[in-house]
This record gives C-alpha cells, sequence and structure tokens, in this order.
C-alpha cells in the first residue's frame, strides 16, 4: 500500500502534545494500512465528512458482542482499511499491567490487525482497532488460548465494567472496587458477551464520592463507596496544615499563589452542610450533618480520612443525552455493606442488579435504558419493583403537585361505587 | 494446534474474562493495598501515596493521545522495563501512569521521559486541565459530525501550559464526543466539545427497503419527524419509505442510527457546539450537567480555530475569575449564568434557552437576577 499526500493531517504533527499523525506514520513502516488509514482520513479533513460505512455485522462464532463492524465507503482508493473491524478486549480491572502482557497483546494485533489501538475505549476496554472479517475467528482463538483474555461487551448486553483503581493506590476506597468488578464481570459472562436486554446496560464502581469513574454520569449500576459513621481526624495533622507544614489539598494549587491555608475559607466555609467549625484550634465535626462530598478529606488528606463503617451508595439509571436527555443516576440504596460471601460472590450486590434486570427486560422497551424506563413508570414504581423502603433521601424535595396514584386497596371502601345511591342523597 | 477453519468449534474457549488484575499489581501497590494513608503531588504530573507500612509510591502521570499504536505502547513497555520492574497502568483519561517505589527513582524515569521526543508530557494532577476524553471521529465511526483526535490534539496543543501545570482554580475535565449519541459521555465535563449536525437526513429511496425495518425508523424519532410515505424510487416503482418533517427534526441523527438509508452528516450542516459547567464529583455542590453556550462552531481541520479559542476562551477567563477550589459549572453558578455570558463575551443567543424535554427547570421564575449588558 502506498503512501499518501497528507499536507492536512501533517499540521498535526505541530505543536506540543503526543500527535497521532507522527505515531501512524511510524507504525505504516512496520504496517502499511496505516498508510491509507491516514489517507482515508485526510480525505474526510478535506471533504469534513467520516468515510466510514453505516454498521455491518460481524462476531465470532458464539458470541453477540465485542466486536464492531466497520468498512470504508471508499474501498477502492483505501484497500487497506477496506474492513476496519474493532475488536474490543476487556480490560483487566482499572487497567493495571505487565509489560508482557502488553508485548503479548502488540504481537497478536501485528499480526491480525492495523496495529493501531485505543487505550481505552470511553467504556473502558482495550480497543483494537482496523481488522478483516477472515482474522477474526483466529484471533479470537489465540486471544482466548494464548493470552488468556477474553472479549468485552457491545450491542443490548451488559457492558464491559469498569472501575476506579480504589484501594490499590488510593486511600480513600470504601470497598474493594477491583476485586467487585472483577467478580461480577465474571459473574455475568453470559450477559457480556450475547445481548439479551431492551439496550445497553453498564456497571461502574467508584471507591469514593469523587467518583473518579464517572459512576453517577455514566452508569446504569453505578457503586458508589462512602461510608456512615465518623470521618476520622488526626488533630495533629489539622494544626499541622494551620501552621503551614503541610500543603493543602495535597499540592493540586502549587503552581499559582493562593495566598497562606486559611482553615476557615477553605474547609469550613466551603462545607455544604456547614457542620465543621474550630474550638481553639481543635477542629470539630457534626458527622450526623455531613453528606460526604469529600471536600474537607480532599484538602487535607493527612488530617481526614473516610470512616471506618464502610459500604457502598447504589445510583441507578444514568446516561448520555440520546433521546430523552441526559440523566444522573438516582440515588437507590443510601448504604450496602459491599461483603463478599464464602463461596466468593458478592450475593447482596447480586440480588440487587437482578431485581433491576428482571423488571426491566420485561418492561423495558427496545433501545430504552433503564434510567428512561424508571422515567416512564415513574420514581414510586420503580422503588415498589426494588422492594426498597421509599425514604426522603430518594428526592431532592417533595413533589409539588397533588396527582398521587392512590391505588384501590389503599382507599376506605375502594373505588366501585354505585351511583344510584349516589343520586338517591346528591341530585344532578 | 491452533486455528482450524474447517473445524471451528474445535477446542474453543469460550467466557474466560479478563485476566485478573492483581498479577500486574508492582509489589509496592500489592503490599500496599487497602492500606494507604495519604497522598501528595510533589510536583505536577508526580503524585505520591504514603502507605501505613511507610512504604511510599511515586506515580508520574504522561499524556497520551487516545488512538495509539503498537509501537508506541511497545516504547512504553520498555520504559515500565527499564524504570517500573515492568509494570504500568492507564488512567481512565488516557493518561499512562508509570510507578516506582522510592523517591531517587523518579528523576531518572523523568529524564528517561523527556529525552523521547514530545511523546511522553508529564502532567494531568491536580488543579489542571488533565488529558481531553473523546471519542472516535473521522477515524473510525460512521455517525460523526466532527472528527475527534485531530481536534482533540489542536485544542491540548492550546492548553499545553495547563497540562503540565497547577495553576487552575481547580481541575478542568475537558471532553469531546464527536456526535449527539455520545458514546464518550460528555454530559458533565467542565468543558465539553460537542459534535452537532444542523441538516434533517436524507432518505435513500433506493436503498431503504433492503436496509430498513421502517417501523424502528419511524420510532427512532423522539419528536414524530419521520412518518410513512410512499413515494416513487429512481427505477419509477412505488415503495414503502419514509418522509421527515424538517420542522420537527432536532438532528439528534438517532433515525440514521436505526436506518443507514437516512443519512444527515453534511459538511457544512455539520460542526461543533460546547457546552460548560458539568461535574461528575459530588465534592461540596452534588454533580452538574454541561449547558449549552455555543450552538455551534465551524468544522474547520485540520486546526479548528474556532473551536481552539472557544475553548482556551472560557477556560482563561474562569481561571482569572474563579475562587480556589470552585469548578467551572460552580463559578458560572455563583456569577450567575448572565455573569458567565458577558465575562466571556460569548454572545447569548435563543439556541442556550431549552425547549426540549424538562425545559421548564432551567427557566428563571425568580425576580432575582443581575443587571448585565444584555438588558438595554
Amino acid at each position: 500500500m502506498p503512501k499518501h499526500d497528507t499536507p492536512l493531517l501533517d499540521e498535526l504533527e505541530k505543536g506540543p502534545w503526543p500527535s497521532f499523525v507522527t505515531d501512524l506514520k511510524r507504525q505504516a513502516e512496520k504496517k502499511p494500512e496505516c498508510f491509507d488509514i491516514l489517507g482515508q482520513l485526510e480525505l474526510s479533513f478535506r471533504d469534513k465528512i467520516t468515510h466510514w460505512k453505516h454498521g455491518g455485522i460481524v462476531g465470532v462464532f458464539g458470541y453477540g458482542g465485542g466486536i464492531v463492524g466497520r468498512y470504508s465507503d471508499v474501498p477502492d482508493r483505501f484497500p487497506g482499511v477496506a474492513h476496519f473491524h474493532t475488536v474490543r478486549l476487556n480490560q483487566p480491572s482499572s487497567k493495571f499491567y505487565s509489560s508482557a502482557k502488553l508485548r503479548d497483546i502488540c504481537n497478536l494485533w501485528e499480526k491480525y490487525g492495523s496495529g493501531m489501538t485505543n487505550m481505552h475505549g470511553s467504556t473502558g476496554d482495550l480497543v483494537l482497532l482496523g481488522t478483516t472479517t477472515p482474522n477474526l475467528e483466529p484471533l479470537f482463538y489465540e486471544l482466548t488460548h494464548d493470552l488468556n483474555q477474553d472479549l468485552g461487551g457491545s450491542g443490548s448486553n451488559l457492558r464491559t465494567p469498569e472501575c476506579c483503581l480504589g484501594r490499590a493506590r488510593c486511600e480513600w476506597g470504601c470497598y474493594d472496587t477491583q476485586d467487585l468488578c472483577h467478580t461480577l464481570t465474571m459473574h455475568y459472562q453470559d450477559e457480556i458477551h450475547r445481548p439479551a436486554f431492551p439496550y445497553k446496560f453498564k456497571f461502574k464502581f467508584s471507591g469514593c464520592p469523587n467518583d473518579c469513574v464517572a459512576a453517577i454520569a455514566r452508569s446504569d449500576f453505578a457503586v458508589i463507596g462512602t461510608w456512615r459513621d465518623d470521618i476520622r481526624i488526626d488533630q495533629a495533622a489539622v494544626k499541622g496544615y494551620i501552621k503551614g507544614d503541610f500543603i493543602p489539598n495535597a499540592g493540586a494549587h502549587s503552581g499559582k499563589d493562593w495566598g497562606k491555608f486559611d482553615i476557615k475559607k477553605e474547609v469550613l466555609d466551603l462545607c455544604p452542610t456547614e457542620c465543621m467549625w474550630m474550638e481553639g484550634d481543635t477542629l470539630k465535626i457534626d458527622n450526623s450533618e455531613c453528606t460526604r462530598c469529600m471536600h474537607c478529606i480532599n484538602v487535607m488528606p493527612r488530617a481526614l480520612r473516610p470512616g471506618l463503617k464502610q459500604g457502598a451508595t447504589i445510583c441507578v439509571g444514568a446516561k448520555a443525552p440520546i433521546l430523552d436527555g441526559a440523566q444522573f443516576a438516582t440515588m437507590t440504596i443510601p448504604f450496602l455493606e459491599v461483603k463478599k460471601n464464602e463461596d466468593g460472590e458478592y450475593a447482596e450486590v447480586v440480588e440487587v442488579i437482578e431485581k433491576i434486570w428482571d423488571w426491566w427486560m420485561e418492561v423495558g422497551k427496545n433501545r430504552e435504558r433503564v434510567g428512561e424506563t424508571i422515567m416512564r413508570v415513574g420514581l414510586p414504581t420503580f422503588l415498589k419493583v426494588m422492594e426498597v423502603t421509599p425514604l426522603p433521601q430518594h428526592i431532592k424535595e417533595p413533589r409539588s403537585n397533588p396527582y398521587v396514584f392512590w391505588q384501590e386497596d389503599e382507599v376506605e371502601g375502594g373505588f366501585e361505587r354505585d351511583i344510584k345511591e349516589f343520586r338517591k342523597r346528591n341530585a344532578q | 494446534m491452533g486455528y482450524d477453519p474447517e473445524n471451528p468449534m474445535a477446542d474453543r474457549i469460550t467466557d474466560i474474562g479478563p485476566p485478573h488484575y492483581e498479577q500486574f499489581f508492582p509489589p509496592v501497590v500489592k503490599k500496599n493495598y487497602g492500606k494507604w494513608l495519604y497522598h501528595e503531588l510533589i510536583q505536577p504530573g508526580v503524585l505520591m501515596h504514603k502507605g501505613e507500612s511507610g512504604d511510599e509510591c511515586y506515580t508520574v502521570r504522561v499524556g497520551a493521545a487516545r488512538l495509539i499504536s503498537i509501537e508506541l505502547i511497545r516504547e512504553i513497555c520498555d520504559v515500565a522495563d527499564k524504570h517500573c520492574d515492568g509494570y504500568v497502568r492507564w488512567t481512565t483519561r488516557n493518561n499512562v501512569e508509570f510507578m516506582v517505589d522510592s523517591k531517587a527513582k523518579v528523576q531518572p524515569l523523568l529524564d528517561d521521559l523527556k529525552g523521547r521526543g514530545n511523546r511522553f508530557p508529564v502532567g494531568g494532577t491536580g488543579a489542571s486541565v488533565s488529558n481531553c476524553v473523546h471519542t472516535q471521529g473521522w477515524i473510525h465511526c460512521h455517525t460523526p459530525a466532527t472528527d475527534a483526535s485531530g481536534v482533540v490534539k489542536a485544542v491540548m496543543d492550546e492548553l499545553f501550559d495547563y497540562f503540565v501545570s497547577h495553576k487552575l482554580p481547580a481541575q478542568v475535565r475537558v471532553a469531546l464526543a464527536c456526535c449527539l449519541n455520545m458514546c464518550g459521555a460528555v454530559h458533565a465535563s467542565d468543558i465539553a466539545i460537542l459534535g452537532v449536525h444542523r441538516k434533517p437526513p436524507m432518505i435513500d429511496h433506493d436503498a431503504i427497503t433492503g436496509l430498513c425495518e421502517l417501523p424502528l425508523a419511524i420510532s427512532a424519532c423522539p419528536l414524530g419527524a419521520v412518518k410513512p410515505a410512499t413515494v416513487k424510487n429512481s427505477a419509477g416503482e412505488d415503495i414503502k419509505s419514509v418522509k421527515v418533517n424538517a420542522d420537527r427534526c432536532m438532528f439528534c441523527g438517532n433515525c440514521y442510527t436505526m436506518c443507514p438509508a437516512m443519512p444527515l452528516a453534511d459538511p457544512d450542516g455539520d460542526g461543533i457546539a460546547i457546552l460548560v459547567g458539568g461535574k461528575v464529583s459530588n465534592s461540596r455542590k452534588a454533580p452538574m450537567f454541561s449547558k449549552l453556550v455555543i450552538p455551534f462552531l465551524p468544522n474547520t481541520p485540520p486546526r479548528w480555530p474556532e473551536t481552539v479559542a472557544a475553548v482556551k476562551n472560557i477556560l482563561e477567563t474562569y481561571a482569572k475569575d474563579a475562587r480556589k477550589y470552585e469548578r467551572v459549572g460552580e463559578w458560572a453558578a455563583r456569577i450567575g449564568w448572565e455573569k458567565f455570558f458577558e465575562k466571556t463575551g460569548i454572545p447569548f443567543t435563543i439556541k442556550s434557552v431549552d425547549d426540549y424535554r424538562l425545559a421548564y427547570d432551567t427557566w428563571r421564575t425568580t425576580t432575582q437576577f443581575k443587571f448585565t449588558s444584555h438588558i438595554k
């Protein structure tokens, strides 16, 4: 495959940020189909439009997802990308790798693909970008036999679950995000590989309310770490911050002179519930008023830590705007102790998930995310499905209209009445 | 052994899932798992995590394109082998993290990275612009309204100084999605760059019969703009197809997703909208959606100067005006959106006034407002 002139893309080799164009050119020396990637992209830059055809169903035997078909609409000009299918590999929890594992993946992709990847896709998969239909089965064979790896999800199924790095390298992981993510991924292999849902369903696991994997914005089932006892305080370290021995916010503001650290201005006054105050040089927190937003802990990580009675809040139904508008996940279960049973399963989490699925698979419409189903039927109905006691924590404020859907058995005497009897007392 | 095309189901392995994560932990991570005490950013792009054991884990974070080659991954492996016992990880924002177990190992690692051209910029921590997450765009997607990798490269070149420093009021998350499907959800980002279409779909009456299930195409439209119709194809035959009521079209592209015979991409119609003020974290204020402040900027490859300038203007206006810790959305909410438009100089247009579902939530129903230059 010949090299194409790419005057527009060449402009993207300038500047301090790493250039994907330079990278593609380097790769093209070994994988000449990359010249055709560059060529077709240059054409898109000139035409201001994509040159990929719509869809294309390809896959490996027995799986309904994990590979996304893609074909060029100018294959004669760029035969190297005539087929350009995507292979989604399920990433290890929180994306730690050994160089040996990565080199194996690179060798496999040098053999069967374009050499280009996404590290990583938006849902978390390690994405191998660009291969042909005949390569799919051999690739899958070597992937499973030699690399001990598997495909991730695509289509109307459980998408590849994703988690923050949690307890591996963060002091705020309120439950074991990686273990929960991995355990559920293994538990639900069938749901990941064989689409049987109304639409996609995403799990995301964050260890604390900072929510580094955006679970509350992006997942149908968001498990976000929290605690229900008191924030741990090291008063000596609080004094250290006040004295200036420690840099506030872990040094996140080191590039600008914001003045001397002021605990009142930077911590107490920014607390959304105003539940903190100083008594002399001792920090006090009324933990019963705390909503565990993390701000004070973020600012003084050496002095404050989440409490010890840890678990997670479960929120359900986030999605991007298509179609009815964006939704954050709705707080459904305020606190669940995320613990593994003797049989190695997270039975309580599984029970919550399957309550959602059993209901959604029955009432969800085609291509309706669970958040949209909840919007359609109403949160009260969903809470009944979940067998969750309605709590003031489920709402920001009570409804401001009086249109309650009373059930017949809630009303004395039921709905059946006799109009003739009524008219005897109340004439028309 | 190996794959046998004559017998594809022979000794097939399925549903084995991902490899267990623990085997990829650097020793210092494995030893201190769940026992970390606190962390500090010792300089932009370098984190130190302290364990209860007294152990320290130093992490050097480098920005990378999301679209990377196996050659570059191999180079990353070389760095990991040389400095990090062969371990490395990626963040959710496409950054690469190299971890070492002592401070003495940090500088040689930084020197090595610096010696490799501009491939490994160190930064993306603290009050910075971290890496811009994005979607595929013209490199691989069939529904984009703009490119992704190209726009992001141009934007990150311009914001580079903010990636390698800690001088902003808070972290600023910039994200790009190349169409309204938002496979990279940008609806809760400080600054969101969103590809948008502005022309209704065309209908390929010659192709629609074989390609589309008409009821699915019709029901795909959230506003009922797609209706069944009998039309003549180019062979003069009457066929069952659809028509589109352009007045009702909101250019979401959902019909094209369901029906390949209804393409809507267009060189002049497509471009970029800018949304600002979203956040995911629960810190201080609850999570917020990004809000539309610039309805359209043209697609101007290769470097999208209008989009780059718009993003930089918003970022720098915020950087000058916001208080310490305030995210873009918190700042805009405090000063009021009328002040946001005044301070940024972004013209306010009727396109920022919501007329879709739940629109009423965004209308002002109080006499409290500020007299800005908008009121003549």
